[in-house]
C-alpha cells in the first residue's frame, strides 16, 4: 500500500489495481446512457441514430466483457466464444440497422425537405 | 552536486510510482476515458458534424478497449465495420442533410431537463448493478488470453477449436455457430438490398401522351387528383435537383 502514496488517494487504485469485469460494465453503463439520452433529446434524425449506435457499443462492452478470460477471477467461469460471437452479430446488425434507417432519413429528408423527428407528424390523428 | 540532485529527486519521486502502475489499468483508463468523454460531448454537441467526429473518436476507443480484454478479433471488427464502414454511411448522410438550419437544431431546455433526470436515474441504476455483484468486482486474473481470431472463424463454419468451459464431459461435440452465422448473412444481404432500394434516385414520371391530350379539358375530379400530386411532388426537393 505504501505503493498508493503519490497518487490522489481516492482514484489511485484504479491504476495500479488490475481491472475487473465491473470497471467494463461502468464504462458501458456510461456509453449506454449516453446513447439513450441522444436518442431522447437530439431533434435531428442522424443523431438519433448516433444515439443508437452508442447503446449498440454499450451493450457490447459488456458481451466482450463478459467473454474475456483475461478478466475472470478465480473460477474460469466466463462466456467464452458465446460472447465475442454475439458482439461480432451486434456489429453486423448495428451495419445493417444504419444502411436501412439512413435510407429512410434520405426519404424522409427528400419528401420533407427536413431532418427534424419533430416535423414527422404526418401519421399523427 | 546539488543542481545533480536537484535534477534527479523528481526521478526519483517518480520511478516508485511509474513501477507501481499496472500498464493494463493504465491503458485501460486510458481508452475509457476517450471513450466516455467522447460520448458524452456526441450529448452535448449541437452541431451533427462535430457529432459525427466524437462519435469516431469514442467506437475507435471502444475498439482499444475491446483489445485489452483480449478480444481481438471483434477489435478488429469494431474498428473495420463501425469506423471504417458504418460511420463513413452516417457522415455521407450528414453530407447529404447538411443544410445550413438543419446543421444544428438545439433541443429545448426542459428536454434537456428531464433528459438529465432520467440519466441519472438510468446511470445509477447500471453502476448500482454492475457494482453489487461481488464476483464481477474480482479483479483480473491475470490468465493470458489466447487469441480468438482462429477459434471464432472456426466456430462460425461450425467446428469449435476453443477449450471446453469446465464441467463439459470429454469427448463431448459442441456446436459451432454456422446456423446463426447464415441467418445474419442473408439478413445482412437482405436488409442491404432493401437499403439501395429505399434511398435509390426517384425518377419523375413524364407525363403520358394520352394525358397530355387529355389534359386539354380535363373534367374536375381529374385536375383535382393532378393537383394533388403535383403538390406532392413539389415537394420532392432531390427529385426536382436531379431532373
Amino acid at each position: 500500500m505504501t505503493s498508493l502514496a503519490g497518487f490522489p488517494p481516492l482514484f489511485g487504485f484504479l491504476v495500479t489495481e488490475p481491472v475487473s469485469v465491473s470497471h467494463y460494465l461502468v464504462v458501458g453503463a456510461i456509453l449506454f446512457t449516453a446513447g439513450v439520452v441522444c436518442m431522447a433529446i437530439k431533434r435531428n434524425a442522424l443523431g438519433v441514430l448516433m444515439g443508437i449506435e452508442l447503446v449498440l457499443n454499450g451493450a457490447n462492452i459488456n458481451f466482450v466483457a463478459f467473454a474475456s478470460p483475461y478478466l475472470q477471477s478465480t473460477d474460469g467461469r466466463s462466456l467464452g466464444l458465446d460472447g465475442d460471437v454475439i458482439a461480432v452479430f451486434v456489429i453486423l446488425l448495428a451495419a445493417a440497422e444504419a444502411a436501412v434507417a439512413l435510407a429512410i432519413v434520405l426519404n424522409f429528408y427528400n419528401n420533407h425537405a427536413t431532418v427534424d423527428v419533430d416535423r414527422a407528424d404526418d401519421l399523427k390523428g | 552536486m546539488t543542481p545533480l540532485v536537484l535534477a534527479a529527486s523528481p526521478v526519483l519521486c517518480v520511478a516508485p510510482l511509474v513501477a507501481a502502475i499496472n500498464w493494463h489499468s493504465f491503458f485501460f483508463l486510458l481508452f475509457a476515458a476517450i471513450a466516455c468523454v467522447f460520448a458524452i460531448a456526441v450529448v452535448m454537441a449541437d452541431n451533427i458534424v462535430r457529432m459525427a467526429l466524437y462519435l469516431v473518436f469514442s467506437l475507435g476507443a471502444v475498439a482499444g478497449l475491446f483489445f485489452l480484454a483480449g478480444a481481438e478479433f471483434v477489435g478488429a471488427m469494431q474498428l473495420m465495420i463501425y469506423v471504417g464502414g458504418t460511420l463513413v454511411l452516417l457522415v455521407f448522410g450528414v453530407m447529404l442533410t447538411a443544410q445550413t438550419p438543419f446543421v444544428t437544431i438545439k433541443s429545448s431546455g426542459g428536454d434537456k431537463v428531464l433528459a438529465g433526470f432520467v440519466a441519472t436515474a438510468l446511470f445509477g441504476t447500471l453502476v448500482w448493478s454492475a457494482l453489487s455483484v461481488p464476483s464481477w468486482r474480482q479483479p483480473a486474473s491475470g490468465v493470458i488470453a489466447e487469441p480468438t481470431a482462429t477459434p471464432l472463424g472456426m466456430a462460425l463454419v461450425g467446428v469449435r477449436v476453443d477449450e471446453a468451459p469446465i464441467g463439459t464431459p470429454a469427448g463431448a461435440t459442441r456446436s459451432g455457430y454456422l446456423l446463426p452465422f447464415e441467418i445474419v448473412s442473408v439478413h445482412l444481404l437482405v436488409v442491404l438490398v432493401g437499403a439501395a432500394y429505399l434511398a435509390r434516385a426517384k425518377r419523375r414520371k413524364t407525363p403520358r401522351p394520352v394525358e397530355v391530350v387529355a389534359s386539354v379539358e380535363p373534367p374536375a375530379s381529374v385536375a383535382a387528383h393532378e393537383a394533388v400530386g403535383r403538390g406532392k411532388r413539389s415537394g420532392s426537393v432531390l427529385a426536382e435537383g436531379s431532373t
